[in-house]
């Protein structure tokens, strides 16, 4: 019977026979691995441990390094651990912590094998357990085996005693309620006389602290003491990193720590010790100058040191000073610039950082500058990275840095002209938000937006195309800028325009039309000049029957365009067919002379109607309706337009017609678009009786694949859908106008005083605004500003920046909050969750006192005091009855579990005892110690005495502090 | 908190994959994948860290040694200073040196078992819980010896087979 697991055992494979088998299987490792995978298979359901604890490494082996499936071996794996045999139980352990999880469905087998293991006497198999659950503890596993914990947790032997330590961490996280076990026993363990025992303590309240330093602000005594004793630098940069978490809490504290952190810091060799220490200050001690300064000479050693490590430490705490002490910045800029050129991508990356927050208002161009140079030069990551940051910081707070701002458009135009630049995206929303905020800077854009048009080399940079997108937007939109309109559509309709996608194309057409329409409206005018001398006027358009049907038609077309396309070419068609000239003629003499000609005007429409032409019969709807609508249009006037310069002093009304369509259409054209805030929509009330949501909800099922066009940060409506959301949208307008009125008068009047305080107009635009929509969300927005402002005024002093700019900043329309974009590190006040709560409770008793620097403790003592002592007889006299009846168990307690815990009393009842002994003969020179021995004195069960002892604690903070 | 630990040879072959969170062989080989990939890339006198928060999420750097052949990599946060984990990683080939004198990759791919042993004494449950190499030896001579013991008694059953 034995026979064929022996003969496994014996022809089984062992670890060492697969690895060397994977060596040798260089081409078919896969076919090998599955082969193995099925031997094991096989092996594992073994009878025989020794087999299947061979099995179950080789899958574990398999498992970690090529990444083979191995849950469906969890329960081999318990069986494993449940062997006497200490290497087949570390086999099984090894299997588990790496294997095992949450939804493992089997892992609650496990808990009385660790509980089992926990309580051997073999100290190897308690580091197994401890080892497990530290990686795998569930809330149940933590919950079930914290009395064990506790108890190892004052093991004699160090080597389980820190371990211990180390697996609370997980417990709490898991199952807060072990803190009314276990945490006076951590506390303790912070002035046992192992070192490494404290190392372990001090790690587990660094990652506490991490998660919610408030609760372990009454510790602060015993950390300060390991600070200024201790002589290992992992337990003192522990430690520092649970002050720089503490000191923001409390001032007082920060007082304190200040000198020994700086004693650390002018001693200490190690540089580890040097680097948290100068962490430490720049985080949380940026009140203390000379602690500063001192900081801010050894970032200096670290920066200019040959270790390249060193060096990118020393920028990392530069960039941390960045925001607060952007003087230490400053002070190694060239270090900081030298380093954009460094090998290390990680080195560049962060000196290009706080080379941007080097940025002001005054040095803003000569750093783009030197930027845009670097970006020529690096590759292609990097170059972009350069320009992505160069945009993010330009456009922060609605160009707040920007003064010239014609600089910076032609900036965003040159940027199109870096090999590799992607960020086509972003240049456009800035290129088009720029023009709608910004009235004075619009003749730039347009150049800028011309220049790009006309380049055939960006059209074969699809990165570039989005920008382009906008250049065409803008030279349509404000194309009364243009000194050569006429160009601008010959580049708008470039036989290379083919390369640009659809949507981008139908922007172009868009542009194409407005510019024709802004061409033959100057056109006109000159004509009607020359009528004007024969005494003719354009009657009004409403009073003629035919026409105001016309116009209406074309008011609709531009209302919303596609919708009417038919309509409108039908009339188009109507107005052909009634026109009758012809096209032939000579030039009028009398047009101005930089002014459009009549011939010059035919040749574009020909143009255009040739270019656009083959478009009429485009696939895609939005190109074909555009191409169509331009198309009617040139048809139209084109007829018309040769009537015009023939025409007899008698008046054809046909040609009035075809004015009075170009005006109209003119006129719809050069209605201002602005910008429009993003909150605008939420602030129309939902009418009573509307519910929003119902009857939409199916909606997303049938296009929930349509991309919505992505709002930019100011919301303006996506380029290409410019035209018809621009018009929708007009109405809502309205409202943030009325409200920016103010604001623009302000600026205005300060332009005219020749006064522009960047601050303060930021402020009237806030006050004189709509309250906002959200509150949570305004009020961190006004952080953010104040923040910035700060730092802006600080840049100005430190740069002596010149006074007087060549000319003053133009007018930059802001709306309400909504302009300004909400950060993303949105700070979110974390919430109390289980475990401070647990903790604080233990920390500060019942009562909950808030740990912050709002305590006065001089004043709540006495009274304290003396409640304490009540509450201390109180509990001495119900302690025995109420023991189990004080546990804090909201969950109903099973039978086993209360057997564990009082398993666990009595044992923590002996070894307690055992430790008062020793700390008796330790320190008595203490108060506050002497105030726990007396209560742990009398006190066997841990639990119950721990809110008073915590009582004492806190009573001890502020002598300490004060 | 350290979140993982890997050596990963120059050709990108884990040789040791240690997260202390749980995740699944996919997400495993992915993240392996992708600090190889980081890794290769750098320049040999770059520095030895690297911000990791593309591939680990927001938080976690990664220090690296790189060893001959082997990277050795640990990925952990901002509860770490940078410096003391490079001193780790120096703790940590130290005393794999010792354990094996003048370690090299083939020690640590045929010892996959002691390479985890000697880990686990050294970060427990992603905590530095032992810094001292001479440390770290002791408990491993004793386990070793452990296993060593209970490994021979299998021996004995076996032969016991044997006989029968």
């Amino acid at each position: 019977m034995a026979s064929p697991s022996l003969m496994d055992h014996l022809f089984q494979r062992t670890l060492d026979d697969v690895i060397k088998g994977l060596r040798h299987q260089q081409t078919l490792e896969s076919a090998f691995i599955a082969k193995v995978v099925e031997d094991v298979r096989r092996e594992i359901k073994s009878t025989e441990l020794p087999t299947k604890s061979i099995a179950l490494q080789k899958l574990t082996y398999l498992n970690s390094i090529h990444f083979v499936d191995m849950t469906w071996a969890a329960f081999h794996a318990i069986e494993c651990i449940s062997s006497p045999n200490f290497a087949h139980k570390k086999i099984g352990y090894l299997a588990i912590s790496q294997s095992f999880h949450e939804s493992t469905p089997v892992i609650l087998l496990i808990t009385n094998q660790l509980r089992k293991d926990l309580k051997s006497s073999n100290e190897f198999e308690v580091s197994l357990a401890l080892e497990c659950l530290s990686t795998i503890g569930t809330v149940d596993l933590c919950r079930d085996l914290t009395p064990e914990v506790f108890t190892l947790m004052s093991s004699s032997k160090v080597f389980v005693g820190k371990k211990a330590v180390g697996v609370v961490l997980r417990v709490f996280g898991k199952y807060p309620d072990a803190v009314r076990v276990c945490f006076k026993r951590l506390v303790e363990s912070l002035e046992s006389s192992d070192p490494q025992i404290v190392s372990a303590v001090v790690g587990v309240f660094c990652e506490l602290a991490s998660k919610d330093p408030k609760s372990y602000l009454p510790l602060a005594p015993e950390f300060y003491k390991i600070l200024v004793d201790s002589r290992n630098n992992w337990v003192v940069i522990k430690v520092l990193k649970i002050f720089s978490r503490l000191a923001p809490l409390e001032p007082r504290l920060a007082k304190r720590i200040v000198e020994p952190i700086c004693d650390h810091l002018r001693r200490s060799g190690a540089k580890s010790l040097m680097l948290e220490c100068i962490m430490t200050v720049l985080n949380s001690l940026t009140e203390y100058e000379s602690a500063v300064k001192l900081a801010a000479s050894k970032i200096h050693e670290f920066l200019v040191d040959d270790d390249l490590n060193l060096k990118y430490l020393g920028l990392h705490a530069l960039s941390i000073a960045a925001t607060k002490q952007l003087w230490v910045v400053l002070e190694n800029k060239e270090v900081v610039i030298k380093s954009l050129s460094d090998i290390d991508p990680n080195v560049k990356i962060a000196s290009l950082r706080l080379v941007m927050a080097m940025v002001s208002e005054s040095n803003v161009a000569e750093i783009c500058r030197v930027l845009i140079n670097y970006a020529l030069k690096s590759d292609p990551m990097f170059c972009n990275e350069i320009l992505g940051s160069i945009l993010s910081t330009c456009c922060r707070n609605v160009y707040e840095m920007i003064v010239d701002f014609e600089w910076y458009v032609s900036l965003l135009g040159e940027m199109a002209r870096v090999p590799h630049c992607q960020r086509g995206g972003e240049i456009e929303n800035q290129l088009i938000d720029i023009g709608m905020r910004v009235k004075d800077v619009r003749p730039e854009l347009v150049r800028v937006g011309r220049d790009l048009l006309i380049d055939p080399a960006l059209l074969g940079n699809p990165y570039l195309h989005r920008m382009l997108c906008a250049a065409a937007w803008i030279c349509g939109e404000y194309v009364e800028f243009s000194k050569n309109p006429i160009e601008l559509i010959e580049s708008l309709i470039q036989p290379r325009s083919v390369l640009l996608p659809s949507p981008i194309r139908a922007v172009y057409l868009q542009s194409v039309f407005k510019v024709l329409v802004y061409c033959l409206h100057s056109y006109l005018i000159q004509s009607q000049n020359v009528t004007c001398d024969l005494s003719l006027k354009v009657p009004d358009v409403s009073s003629i029957g035919v026409e105001t049907s016309v116009s209406a038609s074309l008011k609709a077309t531009v209302d919303c365009e596609q919708d009417n396309l038919r309509n409108s070419n039908q009339s188009y068609e109507d107005l052909s067919i009634l026109d009758d000239g012809e096209g032939d003629s000579s030039v009028s003499a009398l047009l101005g002379e930089k002014s459009l000609t009549h011939e010059s005007v035919i040749n574009l429409l020909n143009l255009i109607e040739s270019a656009l032409g083959p478009l009429s019969g485009s696939f895609d709807v939005e190109i074909k309706e555009r191409a169509r609508n331009v198309l009617g249009f040139v048809d139209l006037t084109k007829q018309e337009l040769g009537d015009l310069h023939i025409r007899k002093p008698n008046v054809n009304r046909k040609e009035l017609t075809a004015s009075a369509i170009v005006e109209l259409v003119h006129e719809a054209f050069s209605k201002e678009l602005g910008p429009i805030s993003v909150s605008s929509q939420e602030r129309v009330p939902v009418p009573v009786g509307l519910i929003l949501n119902e009857n939409l909800a199916e909606l997303d099922e049938i296009c929930g694949d349509v991309q919505l066009p992505s709002t930019s940060s100011s919301s303006l409506v996506s380029p290409y859908l410019g035209e018809t959301a621009g018009f929708s949208t007009l109405q809502s307008k309205q409202d943030p106008e009325l409200s920016n009125e103010a604001a623009s008068l302000l600026a205005e009047h300060r332009k005219r005083h020749g006064l522009y305080y960047l601050s303060s107009e930021k402020k009237e635009v806030q006050t004189c605004d709509y309250p906002p929509a959200n509150d949570l969300n305004s009020s961190t927005n006004a952080n953010d500003d104040t923040q910035d402002l700060v730092k802006l005024t600080d840049q100005s002093f430190v740069l002596k920046r010149k006074p007087n700019h060549a000319k003053p900043r133009p007018v930059v329309v802001k709306l309400d909050e909504g302009d300004v974009v909400p950060l993303s590190g949105k700070k979110v006040e974390s919430e109390d969750d289980f475990l401070s709560g647990a903790v604080r409770e233990i920390l500060l008793g019942s009562e909950a006192i808030p740990a912050t620097s709002t305590i006065k403790p001089s004043d709540k003592l006495p009274s304290r005091k003396k409640g304490k002592e009540k509450v201390n007889v109180n509990l001495h006299e119900s302690k025995e009855n109420s023991a189990e009846g004080e546990k804090p168990d909201d969950e109903n307690p099973s039978l086993k579990r209360r057997n564990h815990r009082s398993h666990g009393k009595e044992r923590s009842r002996k070894s307690s005892g055992k430790k008062n002994a020793d700390e008796k003969q330790g320190n008595e020179d203490k108060e506050k110690k002497k105030s726990r021995h007396h209560h742990s004195r009398h006190k066997a069960q841990p639990r119950a005495d721990m809110p008073l002892n915590v009582d004492a604690q806190t009573g001890i903070i502020p002598d300490f502090l004060l | 908190m350290i979140k993982a630990v890997m050596i990963i040879n120059t050709q990108g072959k884990p040789r040791l994959a240690k997260f202390y969170d749980f995740l699944t062989v996919e997400k495993q080989r992915e993240l392996i994948r992708s600090v190889y990939g980081v890794l290769c890339s750098r320049a040999e006198s770059a520095s030895n860290f690297i911000d990791a928060d593309s591939i680990f999420g927001p938080d976690s750097r990664i220090a690296y040694k790189h060893y001959a052949t082997l990277y050795f990599v640990f990925v952990f946060d901002s509860c770490e200073n940078e410096l003391a984990m490079l001193d780790l990683i120096q703790v940590f080939v130290e005393t794999l040196d010792k354990c094996f004198t003048d370690v090299c990759e083939l020690d640590i791919v045929f010892n996959y078992n002691k390479l985890h042993t000697i880990l686990d004494e050294i970060i427990f449950g992603g905590q530095v819980l032992e810094t001292n190499s001479a440390e770290v030896m002791k408990a491993i001579e004793e386990i070793s010896k452990l296993e060593a013991a209970s490994n021979s008694l299998t021996l004995k059953t076996v032969s016991g087979w044997r006989n029968r």
